[in-house]
């Protein structure tokens, strides 16, 4: 087990709302995988979300019997509470902080197999990928900067999402797309990498998140005139519409003029003052410390500030159901890898039983693999690990000093990001994206970098995570300017509505030396739901 | 107009070059909702590249950025810039821990202690299609608190008795250990309670509280402590005893 933080350090640490299940009567498959389906915007892989939903049960049993803390109903069962676009109250939940004891648990329970061998804090910087089969990784150990390999018969990228391509994010700064990176540079392809997810309720100075489980409660949206403007765009669902929508409200409403303004720009309120204290404190503590610390406000008495915030990527490194990518050796799961699972616009709730269920199918199929073929050989690794060495070496520690810095060349990475890649785009807006990252590039390859120690150098680090990151930005732009279309997460100004006859299928962007990337598509796999207009 | 501006001074230590730590001082934009972790991420991106430390998700959950923030073990990500006016602000490394770079600490010791306590449930398996163990949540409230350690290593940072005794298992691995002990789904019987109370060292640790007082997420570690002595106690003088 690979990791660049130790493993509890993970972005899942901050999922907060819970983790989506159907556990009991009256909920069924059908439905889950119906509203799964419709809010992806009929992009999703209709098999694929058959069996998730069958499957998501069992896992939210199994982290259960390793002693996940679930929240639970007065005869000891395992709870359920309302999340936005699901028909019915099927998300499992651990109070407001489902993400940290899950991976708690999980990472808890790990220990318990002395077999499993750590590499803790070890950044990946290539895949062993020679042969056109993945033999391991090739990395450093960020304590010492030694370059090495570690051979392997089969590898499973678990590297979470590429937040931090946004300035306004809720990720953590580790979430830098590392893992799709690798892949794309390996020559697999990035599937669907224009969809990337807003979720309405960001803090607006930080981006940390404000759980959607509070609307699930019954918190209520309401604009700068305190009108509960979710019923001008869903009103069937009010405040528990998908996040895609939401958040265009939201954005539509600032627009005209609706919004409160503050030193971070427009924003609205999430009012949960109506629960009273005991239902914030049972079910939503986590939100009324966060408000208290980061806000100075107290959520009981006061409405939260909040405004859309990049939260999600929809995209990933291509894999099948089984989280197999086309490279033989080479699986992915949860955030960094697209299984066809979420489409469009991923369901609120639906992101930690997809990392329970595809992470258990990859690990699974990677087993399999890996009991069928012999140990990649020593001989050719030895010498692909001195050229890695002499790359990273070269390029950033044994060179003159430039007068641009890598924090700046992220920031505006990300800030023009932000800019024409967010919640509403135009072809011009992504188009001036697309002509900007050459320059970026250009400006990484002669940055000023301060650190050449070999010990825990995080300068070295971060100028990595920022190339990773512009092969991120690069993919997501490029399949944004070529789907002329608006469906889920993928908002265009100029193409505002969905084209199912010219855009039903997945977008595949692989890695084109000295150019944007290659574009390919997919037909979209149905089974038994034909698209529909999408209203709530 | 000039920027209101407030210093910084940071730890440095490159084991490559430097015999010992010293400090480094930085002067940083100063607005009111700034932490210290921006702090360091302003002078990491603008000033200093070389700064080194641990971070990611800057909202008191993953517990990467533990330091000492003017003597006192914080979350750099919670420690307000506004609190320490009119500076300067003294960043440092946790103490208790070897130093490996700048604010980064050594903390694999409390890896391995982690695993000694054994914080997973131990029972037999059963098969998942029979669905959950039932668990109300007054049952869930008698572990609660100790599930929430984010493994920040404050509490390593403010004990008293980790200097004397590094092998001393610690406050937040003792928390976690009773927080499987106090499962009850969980079955371990004394298994736990022998690794932990194994040691002389827990004996040393004279409740004085340090741990609980800077733990950022309310967990009592010293409650843990001495109930897990208590019930090693009880164990010795009755031969059936504990749970």
């Amino acid at each position: 087990m690979v990791s660049k933080v130790y493993p509890m350090r993970s972005h899942t640490v901050s999922a907060e709302g819970g983790c989506a299940a159907v556990l009991r009567e009256p909920d069924s498959f059908e439905t889950h995988a119906f509203d799964t389906i419709k809010g992806s915007d009929y992009l999703a892989d209709q098999d694929v979300v058959e069996v998730f939903v069958r499957e998501a049960p069992l896992e939210v049993v199994q982290l259960e019997h390793w002693g996940c803390p679930w929240s639970r109903d007065p005869d000891g069962r395992i709870s359920v509470r309302p999340f936005g676009g699901m028909t019915t109250w099927r998300t499992c939940f651990a109070a407001d902080k489902s993400g940290f004891h899950m991976l708690h648990t999980i990472f808890q329970t790990s220990l318990r197999h002395e077999r499993i061998r750590r590499y803790d804090e070890f950044f990946v910087t290539s895949l062993l990928a020679e042969d056109g089969r993945c033999d391991g990784v090739i990395g450093f150990d960020i304590r010492t900067g030694a370059v090495q390999a570690i051979a392997a018969r089969a590898v499973v990228l678990a590297t979470g999402g590429n937040g931090r391509v946004f300035a306004f994010t809720t990720n953590g700064s580790i979430c830098t797309g590392d893992g799709m990176a690798l892949a794309y540079r390996a020559g697999v392809g990035l599937k669907d990498m224009e969809f990337v997810q807003f979720h309405p309720t960001g803090m607006p100075s930080t981006g940390i998140l404000i759980t959607e489980a509070v609307r699930g409660e019954g918190g209520y949206l309401l604009n700068a005139d305190g009108e509960r403007f979710c019923a001008r765009y869903v009103p069937n669902k009010m405040e528990l519409g998908p996040r895609d929508i939401i958040s265009r409200a939201m954005v539509t409403e600032f627009e005209a003029g609706r919004g409160f303004d503050g030193p971070y720009g427009n924003y609205m309120h999430l009012d949960v003052r109506h629960l009273g204290e005991e239902v914030i404190d049972q079910k939503l503590p986590f939100m009324r410390e966060l408000g208290s610390e980061y806000m100075g406000i107290d959520i009981v008495r006061d409405p939260i500030p909040v405004r859309p915030v990049e939260h999600y990527m929809m995209g990933g490194v291509d894999a099948d159901i089984n989280g197999a990518t086309p490279m033989p050796g080479l699986y992915a799961a949860g955030e960094c890898a697209n299984v066809g699972l979420n489409g469009a616009n991923r369901l609120g709730s639906n992101s930690l039983p997809e990392c329970l269920v595809f992470g258990a199918a990859a690990g699974r199929a990677a087993a399999r693999y890996a009991r069928e073929r012999a140990a990649p050989t020593a001989n050719p690794i030895g010498s692909l690990v001195t050229d890695e060495r002499r790359r990273i070496e070269g390029t950033y520690l044994d060179r003159g000093q430039g007068e641009d810095r890598v924090g700046v060349i992220r920031q505006d990475l990300q800030r023009a990001m932000d800019r024409d890649a967010g919640v509403f785009r135009t072809g011009d807006g992504l188009q001036r994206m697309a002509d900007e990252l050459p320059a970026l590039r250009e400006r990484l390859a002669r940055a000023r970098i301060d650190d050449v120690s070999r010990t825990f150098n995080t300068e070295l680090v971060q100028a990595l995570e920022l190339e990773f990151m512009l092969d991120n930005a690069e993919t997501i732009v490029h399949s944004a300017l070529a789907r002329r279309e608006s469906r889920g997460a993928h908002a265009r100004r100029d193409f505002t509505e969905r084209d199912d006859e010219r855009h039903l299928a997945h977008t595949l962007a692989f890695l084109r030396p000295g150019g944007g990337p290659r574009l390919e598509y997919r037909p979209v796999r149905i089974t038994n739901w034909q698209p529909q207009a999408r209203t709530y | 107009m000039t920027t209101k501006t407030i210093t910084v001074s940071v730890t440095r230590f490159d084991p490559e070059r430097d015999e010992r730590p010293r400090l480094q001082s930085y002067d940083v934009p100063f607005q009111d909702d700034l932490v210290v972790l921006d702090a360091l991420n302003w002078i990491k991106a603008h000033a200093d590249g070389s700064v080194s430390y641990r971070w990611s998700c800057r909202m008191g959950i993953c517990g990467s950025c533990g330091m000492n923030v003017n003597g006192e073990p914080k979350l750099g990500c919670s420690a307000f810039l506004r609190d320490y006016l009119p500076g300067p602000v003294v960043v440092e490394p946790l103490s208790n821990f070897p130093l490996i770079r700048d604010l980064v600490i050594d903390m694999s010791s409390f890896m391995e202690k982690l695993q000694w306590v054994k914080p997973w449930i131990i029972r037999e398996e059963t098969a998942l299609g029979a669905g959950e163990h039932r668990q109300t949540n007054a049952q869930i409230d008698q572990y609660r608190q100790f599930s929430m350690c984010i493994n920040c290593m404050l509490c390593y940072s403010a004990c008293p008795v980790i200097p004397v005794a590094p092998d001393f298992v610690g406050p937040a691995a003792i928390a976690l250990a009773r927080r499987y002990d106090l499962d009850s789904r969980d079955q371990a019987g004394q298994e736990r309670l022998r690794t932990i109370t194994g040691s002389d060292a827990i004996w040393d640790c004279s409740f004085v509280g340090e741990c609980s007082a800077v733990c950022p997420k309310g967990v009592d570690p010293a409650q843990a402590i001495q109930q897990a002595k208590f019930e090693s106690t009880m164990g010795m003088l009755l031969p059936w005893g504990g749970r």
